[in-house]
């Protein structure tokens, strides 16, 4: 196994993904053949990057392989280490999955968009992600995070004829912008302490750094790779822009591109800085909690159905945040493998949500695309003409709403396990903030649990309540692979999660100096115990076939009762008026209604009702019916700083007077200033 | 190995025996105490056996997930069964999830029954639906609470360990954080089996029913095994209550003596707990829709008071 030289299998798997933008941007004039070597070199790209990702993992230890510049502090400098190669795994099965998905999802673009160009900017966005998780130089870092920026907006504003899109995509490029600002600020803090950009010489440079400086630096990264991950309150540009791409697309970015920022949290936190003072700690568990919650009950009120799949993104990004925040904490404190458990429950619900999310969002696409809208309202019985898929979105949703046996779960757990625990290991009063985001954790699970119910029901079930979703036809085969292969993927990390969770002895050594991972397992490998004394422990596997035990005697008592009795079809319960119609069904706004007036503190509803009637207003021709929800953090938050820039820009147009001869005079004073600076030094 | 087997069919055989009678005499007791006659104590048998073997209309709009939701409840619900110490601190699957587990298990259920109640169209469905998914919803991080003050204090989420602990300390109930804990599952209790003040299960009028308008269209069998597993989720999560905060007659040891003292003890205490919640149901009126939120953030307060005071004494 040592004789395959991972270095080159990564390479390769580089060279496919640039050689797929390459020749699908070159044939962009025939757009069948664009569609296939996009999709076919991406496939490539993924399958050997699977393999390098495989390999690095089971051989464990660091490959690092550096290409000097002659540029101060750049190289080419790549490090394969545990945690790039867990991350390059996860991107590898998405691609994999995407990929193939797209052979079918493309199809409707030929004739009528570039494909050309978007195979262009499909295989950058994962080469740049790639290079994200091996880049072992600052500098190669941010250029890779700058072409994954560049490359998503040009995918996000795909459909730029769209006004709603032209102006997501603004926001996500000034968003991107500001959190690579915070990431150059922060890297040069670093940079100033160790003399170098290599990220390995960053291991002791916080020590050289004042407290306030290290605290600026924590505060620099936590913002840029915050604002990536979508956490509240930097998420504005998350649900605006996930939607309006093209669906293959949105279930890259909600699945692995804000992945990088969490990313970016455990390499630098937890590695380079080697760890963080604790009220930063607290400070990621707190804005973790603030996330999940806010994060899921904006996604209650949506019935978009893309929209309402990328709330739950931040929703899920602050329970991964829980997690990394309970490991900063006790990292700190001096508890390696409760810092283990928490490390391995925030790593596998980021593997967990991935997965489950581009499920999702290939889900929705394949309904998008059938039936041409995103609004739930219009959906209805789609199970009966798109079975595979709704069964796909079905396990999905199970798994994203934390419910046993699938992968949700088994990382909800191990969150759960590590909060119990903090209350334990931590002194002070900070102690009781741990159960406390234990059961915020549990309201957050309850109320995902009562969005996928509708989501999913609303969509998939009863009757169809516009013409959009009647006559609607299933996904093509291979749009139905990509996402059936996410649907054993998400089953068997649910059902197999003690097998799998070995994978992590290497990322935990190598992080915290203490191997855990294959520890947690008991019974024979099949129980997952919290690894702490007296701890609880869990069996997703006997679960599962306890209740199929159980569940398959109730269908044989049914049958051995029921068998010499009628069993036939009616029509639903009516209420007496003359047959049920789609306007009599529960629609997503009722059905978040009761949410919407608890929580009406958060949401100042609005609801206008208009009826129109001839004689007398009890006999209303028709009703106009108008409900929407304050937007708090747009408008409380963002729309007085855009004001405050705009105002800020009207006073600096003074000095931007339009003379050629003031603007040479601009730059020499600064060109003299900074000379001055420097010599000064 | 036998040991466990006996265990699980003895622990099987009270979830399906016993919970009927117990949802009965609850019913029964409370008709006395509102001077009516009432049914027998043994009517929910007689019920479920009667609707066993009955015909079924299954609504033309519902699909595969209509027909497979009443199975999954019934299957999460004593599946749960056997994950609680009964008459024992032993339980046959406590070691393959504890009360995490049972909480999920649970929530399983109740998707799958949300979702048959939207799969027929009615609006009755709808309705039921989106009330059931909110209240539990909200009951949630309360119940929450409570379990981890008992699950700190024993130092694990594993239910037969919880158990052990409490076993040598018949007074801890005594302790404000046990009794806090205690008032706060108390409340989540009566709102998870749909009781008075939060949802009527005798009633059947759309401006009040919670659970009975999710499962409007369900007949049969299946509406025998959803009734069914509405008797078994009770008793169990009145056993997480009754065994946790009150260890009488539960030992560790499991002989053919000891299971038999756990189980005269386990039943008196269920029918105290039983009489408690009749008492409740006849003294109180029914809470409007949205006051109930109100009653389960007392239940929060509640919890998150006791988990101070495990931090204080």
């Amino acid at each position: 196994m040592n004789a395959i030289p991972l270095g080159g299998i990564f390479a390769l798997s580089l060279a496919a993904y640039a050689t797929g933008a390459f020749a699908s941007l070159a044939n962009w004039r025939n757009s069948t053949l664009a569609r296939r070597v996009c999709c076919g070199s991406a496939l490539v790209g993924a399958s050997l990057g699977g393999f390098a990702a495989g390999l690095g993992i089971l051989r464990g230890g660091t490959a690092a392989w550096s290409i000097p510049s002659g540029i101060p502090l750049f190289a080419y400098s790549f490090s394969y280490d545990a945690l790039a190669a867990f991350f390059n795994l996860i991107l590898a099965v998405l691609a994999g999955a995407v990929s193939i998905y797209s052979f079918g999802y493309l199809k409707e673009f030929e004739g009528r968009r570039n494909i050309g160009v978007f195979g262009f900017l499909f295989n950058i966005l994962l080469l740049s992600l790639a290079i994200v998780f091996t880049a072992a130089n600052a500098f190669l870092f941010l250029i890779g995070w700058e072409v994954m920026a560049l490359a998503a907006y040009g995918l996000v504003t795909f459909y730029h004829e769209d006004q709603e899109t032209r102006q997501a995509g603004l926001l996500y490029i000034i968003m991107a912008h500001i959190d690579a600002g915070c990431l150059l600020l922060g890297f040069a803090l670093l940079i100033q302490g160790s003399g170098s950009a290599e990220f390995a010489s960053f291991h002791g440079a916080a020590s050289q750094l004042s407290s306030g400086r290290q605290a600026a630096a924590f505060v620099l990264f936590f913002l840029g790779f915050g604002i990536k991950a979508g956490v509240i309150p930097f998420h504005i540009w998350l649900p605006a822009a996930h939607p309006v791409a093209p669906s293959n697309i949105s279930a890259l970015l909600s699945s692995i591109v804000i992945k990088t920022g969490i990313y970016g949290m455990a390499r630098i936190f937890v590695d380079s800085l080697g760890g963080v003072p604790s009220w930063a700690g607290l400070l990621v568990l707190i804005i973790g909690v603030i996330s999940a919650i806010l994060g899921v009950l904006y996604a209650l009120m949506e019935h978009d159905l893309k929209r309402l799949l990328a709330y739950h993104s931040i929703e899920n990004i602050g329970i991964i945040l829980m997690g990394l925040g309970a490991a900063l904490i006790f990292r700190v404190a001096g508890q390696p493998l409760l810092a283990g458990v928490a490390l391995i429950a925030a790593m596998f619900h980021t593997l967990n949500h991935a997965i489950f999310k581009c499920l999702l969002f290939l889900g929705a696409g394949s309904v998008v695309h059938s039936t041409g809208t995103r609004n739930m309202e219009k959906m209805g019985g789609l199970i009966r003409s798109m079975p595979v898929t709704a069964f796909c979105f079905l396990i999905g949703a199970i798994a994203i709403s934390g419910l046993p046996p699938l992968n949700g779960f088994v990382s909800e757990w191990l969150t759960y396990q590590s909060l119990l625990a903090g209350f334990g290991a931590t002194g002070g009063l900070t102690r009781i903030l741990f159960p406390l985001a234990g059961s915020m954790l549990a309201l957050t699970g309850a109320l995902a649990a009562a969005c996928f119910v509708k989501a999913f029901a609303i969509t998939f079930l009863a009757l169809p309540r516009g013409t959009e979703s009647r006559d609607v036809h299933e996904a093509p085969w291979s749009m139905l692979f990509g996402m059936g292969y996410l649907t054993v993927i998400c089953a068997a990390l649910g059902l197999g999660a003690t097998w799998f969770l070995r994978i992590f002895g290497g990322m935990t050594e190598q992080l915290l100096g203490q191997r855990v991972g294959g520890n947690l397992i008991t019974g024979n490998g099949l129980v997952l115990s919290a690894g702490i004394p007296h701890g609880g422990t869990v069996s997703t596997a006997v679960l599962a076939t306890a209740l199929l035990v159980l569940a398959g005697s109730a269908v044989l008592v049914v049958r051995i009762t029921g068998r010499k009795f009628a069993r036939r079809r009616g029509p639903t319960w009516d209420c007496g008026l003359p047959g049920l119609t789609a306007e009599n069904e529960y629609t997503a706004t009722a059905f978040s209604k009761p949410l919407r007036m608890i929580f009406s503190v958060l949401y100042q509803p609005r609801r206008e009702i208009q009826a129109v009637f001839d004689v007398s207003p009890y006999f209303p021709k028709e009703i106009r019916f108008e409900s929407e929800i304050e937007p708090t953090f747009e408008k409380r938050l963002y729309a007085p700083l855009q004001e405050f820039i705009f105002r800020l820009s009207t006073r600096m147009r003074t000095i931007q007077a339009g003379s050629v001869h003031a603007y040479l005079a601009y730059i020499f004073v600064t060109l003299v200033l900074l000379l001055l600076f420097a010599v000064r030094k | 190995m036998t040991e466990v087997l006996t265990n699980s069919g003895l622990q099987l055989a009270l979830l399906l025996l016993v919970s009927p009678l117990l949802s009965g005499i609850i019913k029964s007791l409370k008709a006395k105490l509102q001077t009516r006659r009432g049914p027998s104590i043994f009517q929910t048998y007689w019920d479920v056996f009667k609707l066993l073997r009955k015909g079924m209309v299954i609504p033309e709009t519902a699909s595969w997930i209509f027909s497979a939701a009443p199975y999954i409840v019934f299957g999460t619900a004593t599946l749960v069964g056997l994950m609680i110490p009964m008459t024992t601190t032993h339980a046959p699957l406590s070691l393959f999830g504890g009360v995490l587990a049972v909480v999920y298990l649970l929530a399983l259920g109740r998707f799958f029954l949300a979702l048959g109640g939207l799969d027929t169209g009615s609006s009755f469905g709808g309705l039921g639906s989106s009330r059931e998914m909110t209240i539990s919803a909200i009951a949630e991080p309360a119940m929450m609470l409570a379990i981890f003050t008992v699950a700190l204090g024993a130092n694990s989420t594993n239910l037969s360990e919880m158990a052990k602990v409490a076993v040598g300390q018949s007074w801890r109930f005594l302790a404000p954080s046990q009794m806090l804990a205690f008032a706060a599952l108390f409340i989540v209790l009566i709102a998870e089996t749909g009781r008075i003040p939060v949802d009527n299960p005798a009633t059947h009028l759309e401006l009040t029913m919670i659970h009975e308008a999710m499962v409007l269209e369900y007949s049969g069998p299946y509406l025998a095994l959803i009734e069914w597993s509405g008797s078994i989720k009770q008793l169990v999560l009145m056993t997480l209550l009754v065994n946790t905060f009150f260890p009488y007659g539960l030992s560790s040891d499991w002989t053919a003596q000891t299971v038999s003292v756990g189980l005269l003890f386990y039943l008196a205490k269920l029918l105290v707990l039983a009489c408690l919640i009749v008492l409740v149901e006849t003294t109180n009126a029914k809470l409007r829709l949205f006051r109930v939120p109100e009653l389960l953030m007392v239940a929060f307060i509640l919890g998150a008071l006791a988990l101070i005071s495990t931090f204080l004494f």
